[in-house]
């Protein structure tokens, strides 16, 4: 159980879920996926969610959101933006204010890798993290597993390529943990400042490339990053030249799997990592997981509340 | 005043000394070390079954003081190096203001001798504010007391200027300290650059960022035929350098702290911020090469890099928390620990490593123990097993990854100028 907080379940990071957790998620997204929509359920009713987003984000907090409501539970979203957040307020502030408020939930999305570990340590509120800097997006693997169980039956023996600023990306090391406890093999591609050898030890059956044509051959599936020019502190490749090494093309797929599936976690930038061709085509599993997104939160929350 | 250390083991690495003896102060001076000495009118320290060794000397500490002072003083931080055996401490300049003057020399000199339970060396800044750009007032800090120039943890990136502040030094006869950290190779880490870096999502320090500052310094100890001491090395190729650097004859020292010689970056707990300090935890391959370098002498020295933080600088994000941990009561039980107890350096050779061997990177007149010299004495067991509480430090600041931590042996008597200041079983001692 990942419990960092003096007795609460949260979520922080898939490296710290076992397999057997990891199904319990993935089945009760699929369980309430099956929920028609329009259906309120009443899981969480009564229970309020605080949502503590300290970095924009408009689908992963909407999402959160639309699951909080679903299973019925109160919502109250907390920005950088007009909150005392943006006034300087430290994280430890921020910390005592919300013990004293008391949520059931806290889900939480910081710019720096470790800040929930940070408020988990401290509060016994459970605690769901939705992306902390370069470190983990959890929600973000379970709905990317979830979309390719969808399709493949399996994760056991894919090929499985990621491809983009592996070594400064929260989805990519959460996807990593996740395929390598499923036993997939893993394609880290990227530029060699992006793809960092060390991310061999990260887990078990990641390999790494810096040439496209040798990542997406024969692929199973294949993951793009977004390119996140904004959380670059240095310039790790020249972003002019970016697509023509690193985006994914028409071609690239047709080297991979006849059956290959294209992920991107969103928003997409077409023309930058993925060419507006292969977003819109029918490998284009991107609104697939969307949709998925909303039924893995679900669970999520109800599971941690559930500890 | 008269103080007799009786049946204590007496290591004295300076003259060779390692045998049953009884040492007797007289006044601030030792004044007879003799197999038996009766002296009915003396305070009697029955050391037995412990170590009685020259008074401890940690080269490189932060005191805060002054202008940080809600980190540490002059005070807190002395009676914290008390606390850990040290009777003689150097403290960093990177105060505010910036220990870059004849002034700021002159207040901590003159706070110290005031205020503080152990010995205080001052090192001035190497360039005006530690801005790295003008030369300091080096010749007027030496003349108030500093015994070297260091831009610690703000380091020169300017060769041309550690160029000249290496030669300017030398004519007043004091050493540069370089902190080496290529600061371009550096930025935006938090901890070493490896595993747990890629793990945890936290920037990487490189070992390389060390490395190059080290071999940019040994080659500029060779074109100035000046002297170098390099702060808390931490990286195997560093060492090799230094140990190269040896063996031509240029004049470069090095010294290593307890906690990069304890501690691997694998060992960090997650993001807790008493691990994060520069530089960073390295490998188990440094950690091997640090005591290897202990061993043939490549590392002259161990110093703490005492570096206390509040509390609440040590409670944020971890990217935003400061670097640097508390070292100074820690010290001897990790050195032990790893050094001694693990079977690669013998009981003189600890001893010289925290007594006469700081004392000469620095040329200070310390570290022995003599008839006629300073009764600067350091007791201390080598079996005493204790737990340390960080919450009972004698520093203004808590953040030590050490404590919990369980200890084979550890200070037990710390004497400055002929008065007991600290004992294990009392405490600090209140002064005259």
């Amino acid at each position: 159980m990942n419990s960092t907080g003096p007795n609460a379940r949260n979520l922080l990071g898939i490296e710290d879920l076992d397999r057997a957790e990891i199904e319990r998620l993935l089945d009760s997204g699929r369980h309430f996926k099956s929920v028609p929509p329009r259906k309120k359920l009443d899981a969480l009713r009564g229970r309020s969610i605080v949502n503590l987003f300290f970095e924009p984000s408009t689908r992963t907090r909407t999402s959160f959101e639309i699951a909080a409501k679903r299973l019925g539970a109160d919502t109250i979203g907390i920005q950088t933006l007009g909150s005392s957040l943006s006034k300087g307020e430290s994280l430890v502030d921020t910390l005592n204010t919300l013990a004293a408020m008391n949520p059931d939930i806290i889900v939480m999305r910081h710019a720096a890798s470790g800040a929930p570990h940070f408020l988990a340590r401290h509060l016994s509120t459970p605690m769901i993290n939705a992306g902390d800097g370069q470190h983990e997006h959890p929600t973000q693997a379970l709905l990317d597993a979830l979309t390719i169980l969808e399709v493949k039956g399996t994760l056991q023996g894919l090929r499985v390529a990621i491809i983009g600023d592996i070594a400064h990306s929260r989805v990519a090391r959460s996807n990593i943990h996740l395929l390598s406890k499923f036993g997939a093999d893993i394609v880290a591609c990227g530029p060699a400042t992006s793809v960092s050898k060390n991310l061999t030890q990260l887990a078990p059956g990641v390999s790494l490339t810096n040439r496209m044509r040798d990542a997406v051959r024969d692929a199973d599936v294949i993951m793009m990053l977004r390119v996140q020019l904004e959380r670059q502190n240095v310039e790790v490749f020249p972003k002019s030249e970016y697509f023509r090494y690193f985006g994914l093309s028409l071609e690239h797929v047709a080297l991979a799997r006849p059956d290959a599936i294209v992920l991107h976690p969103g928003p997409i930038n077409r023309g930058r990592e993925i060419s507006s061709e292969v977003a819109d085509s029918q490998r284009s599993m991107i609104l697939n997981q969307v949709e998925n997104g909303v039924a893995i939160r679900m669970a999520v929350l109800e599971w941690v509340c559930s500890g | 005043m008269r103080l007799l250390i009786r049946n204590g083991r007496v290591v004295d690495p300076a003259s060779g000394l390692d045998g049953g003896r009884d040492v007797l102060i007289d006044s601030d001076r030792i004044a007879a070390i003799e197999p038996q000495i009766e002296c009915p009118d003396a305070e009697v320290i029955e050391a037995d079954g412990m170590v009685v060794a020259p008074g401890f000397v940690d080269i490189h500490v932060h005191l805060r003081e002054p202008g940080i002072e809600h980190a540490e003083t002059i005070a807190s931080g002395s009676r914290a190096a008390a606390a850990g055996g040290f009777t003689a401490v150097c403290c960093m300049p990177n105060t505010l203001p910036v220990n870059d003057s004849a002034q700021v020399t002159s207040f901590i000199v003159d706070r110290a001798r005031r205020t503080a339970a152990v010995h205080v060396h001052p090192i001035g800044a190497i360039s005006k504010g530690s801005q790295g750009e003008r030369l300091a007032d080096i010749g007027a800090m030496h003349a108030e007391g500093i015994v070297a120039i260091s831009d610690d943890g703000i380091p020169v990136m300017n060769s041309g200027l550690m160029r000249r502040a290496m030669k300017y030094a030398a004519s007043f006869g004091i050493p540069v300290i370089d902190h080496c950290e290529d600061l371009t190779l550096s930025s935006g880490g938090d901890i070493h650059e490896g595993i747990q870096s890629i793990r945890l999502g936290l920037g990487g320090i490189p070992s390389c960022s060390e490395d190059v500052m080290v071999a940019r310094d040994i080659i500029l100890a060779a074109d100035t035929d000046s002297r170098v001491h390099i702060a808390h090395i931490s990286t195997a190729n560093s060492i090799a350098m230094v140990r190269h650097a040896k063996k031509l004859g240029l004049p470069v020292t090095a010294e290593v702290t307890p906690h990069h010689f304890a501690l691997g970056d694998e060992e960090i707990p997650g993001y807790d911020s008493n691990y994060k300090m520069k530089p960073p935890l390295r490998t188990q391959l440094d950690i091997d090469a640090a005591i290897e370098g202990l061993v043939d002498g490549t590392i002259d020295c161990i110093a703490t890099d005492h570096a206390p933080h509040t509390g609440h600088t040590k409670m944020q994000e971890f990217e935003r928390c400061p670097f640097g941990i508390t070292g100074l009561e820690t010290a001897l039980g990790l050195s032990l620990e790893a050094l001694y107890h693990g079977g690669s350096i013998d009981l003189p050779h600890l001893v010289r490593l925290f007594s006469s061997a700081p004392s000469s990177c620095l040329d200070l007149d310390r570290g022995r123990l003599v008839v006629g010299g300073p009764a600067d004495v350091t007791i201390f067991s080598t079996t005493r097993e204790w737990t340390y509480d960080a919450n009972q430090t004698l520093s203004k600041s808590k953040n030590s990854p050490f404590g919990g931590r369980k200890f084979r042996g550890g200070p037990v008597a710390t004497i400055v100028s002929g008065r007991v200041v600290w004992t294990v079983d009392e405490g600090l001692r209140p002064q005259r």
